[in-house]
């Protein structure tokens, strides 16, 4: 037994120690076994809220939680997207209204862009299905942050997702954001509410100051339009077409 | 010409009369962080430096440093070309560490690059470097490990000639500029990856725009907006690290700490400048005082009077001054990005101190240093087009303007890596440096150098071109698009082989490139008298050349020397393999 893991440390040290004089690291040519000069790959973590909102209209007010992050390098990462809306009083009301988790693969493409694949999975009192996603998400010219998704869902249904926001500087620290939302479907879902074409379409306005870059309260504006049968399906459930609130909530990020 | 006793002899005269006037200033009165550290030398040429975690104050806060013999910076290493030194280095760190002897040619073995010259200095133990000094001037050194350059490991270099300077001076003062942070610069460089103008509060705001529209028009201001967000390129985008998280040092002191530096009126002084800093290139002067540039990276260049000069991550310039009057001069280190400065006092006396200069507005990139082609048009065409540039200022006349056009891009735009490309490459070597354009005074430039003497006039056998590339929004930087990590092999220079590394900038940023154990020789006009340079700050869409004989055998690195754009990949191997052509 002994002389067994003797033979075997031997070997082990014999094959480690000859890899060691026999490899190079190809970008130095120094032997493998020194530490590369730098480490230009290491693998960061993205946590951020984006929005983490009270929305005020017509009713109760709802609470909105708008989620993203990433763990990976440069290029190859895996992105985890949650949002999740509430309705009530505080939490005291109907509760959760509508949540989705997604979790992504994230392939840098181009200098500005990431590829994503993964899925999504609805989650909250109603439906719940789950969808196949194909997206693309960064920074398009003019300084325009996009995340544009398509989700086909195991009913096979195909929905389509564009979200656009852009950074306008008062100052160094107080920023104005406005943000578009579109929805599009390629059918109608009535078990969902969604009609074909574009089925939503949600303008909104946050102004924020950044006590920290990633501390940042804000207020701002939202209003959301149902279009085509998406609002036929809404009005026929009691809910309005068209829904304006007030927003308060803060963006954090580590 | 005085010989190198007479200037240590006034270097301890002034100590002698510091400390009789008993007006010592805050950081020789010990405590923590004093500086000069203890004494390297413990023998004829044998020098111990001990790597260390100690405490400092800076402008009264108290931080944490990487120290060398205690200090930050470290201890003044003062060899005498052609001694062999002996450098017994302790590593008193819980982690790996390493000192690199930065623009020496020495054995590739003993340059200090772990996972390149040797495999580092593990915790706990001690590498000794032994090596002929066979060259003078002014130098630094570095920890090449991790970045804890960043945290205080790096101290001024002195070698004294054999042969006495070719310049005249009474007294020397050795002046290390560098950037301290208290935070951790793995956390900051974190941050910089999530948002890359994170510490930049800098940007232009909408107050901008409108004062832009009353300035130039709508339509003009309007054009200047599209044309910056097409490319998603900020203008103020100067320093990724900024005055916002730096403390900037002068001999590291913070500017309440006033390092003072001591005359007698009528003296020619030497300052020995030294960018030790890790991210932030200086506009150095002293208000009142013209600078007679006399070394540039440590050898000797025709002299050349200037009131400022731009001084690149990692490059050491030597001066004359002869401050005639019986007062206080403000040596005033601004941040390139103008976010913040180092100061320090030339004085007759201890406890002097002059005027601080105010921070000058911060300076804005232009179309030119995008590499964007202007169509041709002429800089009157630009200025009635609206297209006149923030920072470029060419209506005063004062400034000749960009260099010329020398080359155009290839179709290669190197990949995601990359952010555009100097579509149109110039020669910049005239220009002053980003926002000294039109300061109404003179400012250095790479054509001013002149070597004194000539050095080897072989033709170039080769062409090296290396791109330096970078993706600001990611934070990642590279040469030619590729990550060190993602390159297959070490750059070939072959043994004897006089070659041409032409560098072209497809960035919008200056970079310090640093080539280890080979000089650079700038091809900037002089003929049979380039000037030699370890580190060679390349402007943005600026394509230059250097010719380099190879004649240092080994591995050596080549990189960026602003720490975070190497650690994030602007770095090469160059391995001087055997050649069996002709040697010089």
């Amino acid at each position: 037994m002994n002389a067994r893991i003797i033979f075997l440390a031997v070997v082990a040290i014999f094959l480690g120690s000859g890899a060691a004089i026999a490899q190079e690291y190809p970008p130095s040519g120094a032997p493998a076994a020194w530490s590369p000069p730098i480490d230009d790959s290491r693998t960061y973590t993205f946590v951020q809220v984006d929005r983490s909102e009270l929305r005020f209209g017509k009713g109760d007010p709802r609470y909105l939680l708008d989620s993203q992050g990433w763990i990976g390098t440069d290029a190859n990462k895996l992105w985890v997207k949650a949002e999740a809306e509430a309705e009530g009083q505080f939490g005291a009301g109907r509760g959760l209204e509508q949540a989705e988790v997604q979790g992504l693969y994230s392939r840098m493409v181009t200098s500005f862009f990431d590829f994503q694949a993964g899925i999504r999975q609805d989650v909250g009192p109603g439906p719940s299905p789950t969808y196949a996603v194909i997206g693309l998400q960064g920074l398009a010219p003019y300084w325009f942050e996009v995340d544009s998704a398509l989700f086909l869902s195991d009913d096979g249904d195909l929905t389509a997702r564009v979200e656009v926001e852009y950074d306008l500087l008062f100052t160094q620290r107080l920023i104005g954001q406005p943000r578009l939302e579109v929805n599009l479907a390629a059918q109608d879902v009535p078990k969902l509410g969604i009609g074909a074409g574009l089925s939503t379409l949600e303008l909104g306005f946050r102004l924020r100051y950044e006590f920290r870059r990633e501390v940042a309260p804000y207020i701002g504006v939202s209003w959301e339009q149902a279009l085509g049968d998406t609002a036929d399906f809404r009005r026929a459930a009691g809910e309005r077409a068209s829904v304006t609130s007030f927003l308060v909530g803060i963006r954090l990020w580590f | 010409m005085i010989s190198r006793r007479q200037v240590l002899g006034s270097a301890s005269a002034g100590a002698a009369l510091l400390a009789l006037e008993g007006l010592l200033p805050a950081w020789a009165r010990g405590g923590p962080g004093v500086w000069p550290p203890a004494d390297p030398r413990s023998g004829a040429h044998e020098f111990d430096l001990e790597i260390a975690r100690t405490p400092i104050m800076v402008d009264g806060r108290r931080g944490s440093a990487v120290t060398l013999n205690g200090g930050v910076p470290g201890p003044i290493m003062r060899f005498r070309e052609g001694e062999t030194v002996t450098i017994r280095v302790r590593n008193r760190l819980d982690e790996p560490s390493s000192i690199h002897w930065h623009g020496i040619l020495l054995p590739f073995e003993m340059d200090g690059v772990p996972g390149v010259s040797f495999p580092g200095i593990p915790p706990g133990e001690t590498f000794t470097y032994r090596y002929p000094v066979r060259q003078s001037g002014t130098y630094w050194y570095h920890s090449h490990t991790g970045l804890q350059e960043q945290l205080g490991q790096y101290g001024p270099m002195i070698i004294d000639p054999a042969e006495p300077d070719p310049f005249a001076y009474d007294r020397e003062h050795v002046i290390v500029l560098s950037d301290w942070m208290f935070a951790n610069p793995y956390r900051v460089l974190a941050k910089l990856k999530k948002q890359s103008d994170y510490l930049n509060y800098q940007q232009r705001t909408l107050g901008d725009f409108f004062r832009d529209v009353s300035a130039k028009g709508f339509a003009a201001t309007w054009k200047d907006r599209l044309a910056w967000g097409r490319m998603r390129m900020s203008p103020a985008d100067i320093a990724d690290v900024t005055g916002h998280i730096y403390t900037y040092l002068l001999n590291g002191q913070g500017p309440q700490g006033n390092w003072t530096a001591l005359f007698k009126p009528g003296e020619r002084v030497r300052l020995r400048i030294i960018n030790a800093a890790t991210m932030s290139y200086f506009n150095f002067r002293i208000p009142g005082l013209p600078m007679t540039v006399v070394q540039a990276d440590g050898q000797n260049v025709k002299p050349v009077t200037v009131d400022e000069m731009q001084i690149a991550v990692a490059e050491t310039y030597d001066v004359i001054v002869t401050p005639d009057e019986d007062r206080a001069f403000t040596i005033f280190a601004e941040s390139m990005d103008r976010s913040g400065y180092a100061r320090g006092t030339l004085a007759p006396r201890p406890g002097m101190s002059a005027p601080v200069t105010a921070l000058r507005p911060p300076p804005r990139r232009t179309m030119i240093d995008m590499g964007m082609d202007m169509g041709g048009m002429k800089m009157g065409g630009m200025k009635m087009d609206g297209m006149k540039m923030d920072g470029m200022k060419m209506d005063s006349g004062a400034m000749a303007g960009p260099g010329p056009i020398v080359a155009r891009h290839s179709p290669d735009h190197h990949g995601p890596g990359a952010v555009g490309i100097a579509e149109v490459q110039r020669n910049r070597l005239g220009e002053p440096g980003t926002g000294l354009e039109d300061v109404g005074h003179r400012v250095l430039v790479y054509t001013d150098l002149k070597a004194l003497v000539p050095y080897n006039q072989r033709a170039p056998q080769r062409e090296v071109e290396l791109h330096l590339t970078g993706n600001m929004e990611r934070y990642m930087w590279s040469f030619d698009g590729k990550k060190f990590s993602e390159v297959k092999s070490p750059i070939p220079f072959h043994y004897g082989e006089r070659l041409r590394l032409i560098l072209v900038n497809d960035t919008m940023m200056e970079h310090p490139i640093h080539l280890h154990g080979m000089w650079m020789e700038l091809e900037n006009g002089h003929g049979n008298y380039l000037p030699r340079k370890h580190t060679i700050s390349v402007k943005p869409a600026e394509r230059l050349s250097l010719l380099i004989t190879a004649d240092a055998p080994g591995r050596w690195a080549f990189h960026c020397h602003l720490l975070l754009h190497m650690d994030m990949g602007m770095f090469r191997v160059v391995e001087v393999t055997p050649y069996e052509g002709e040697l010089s």
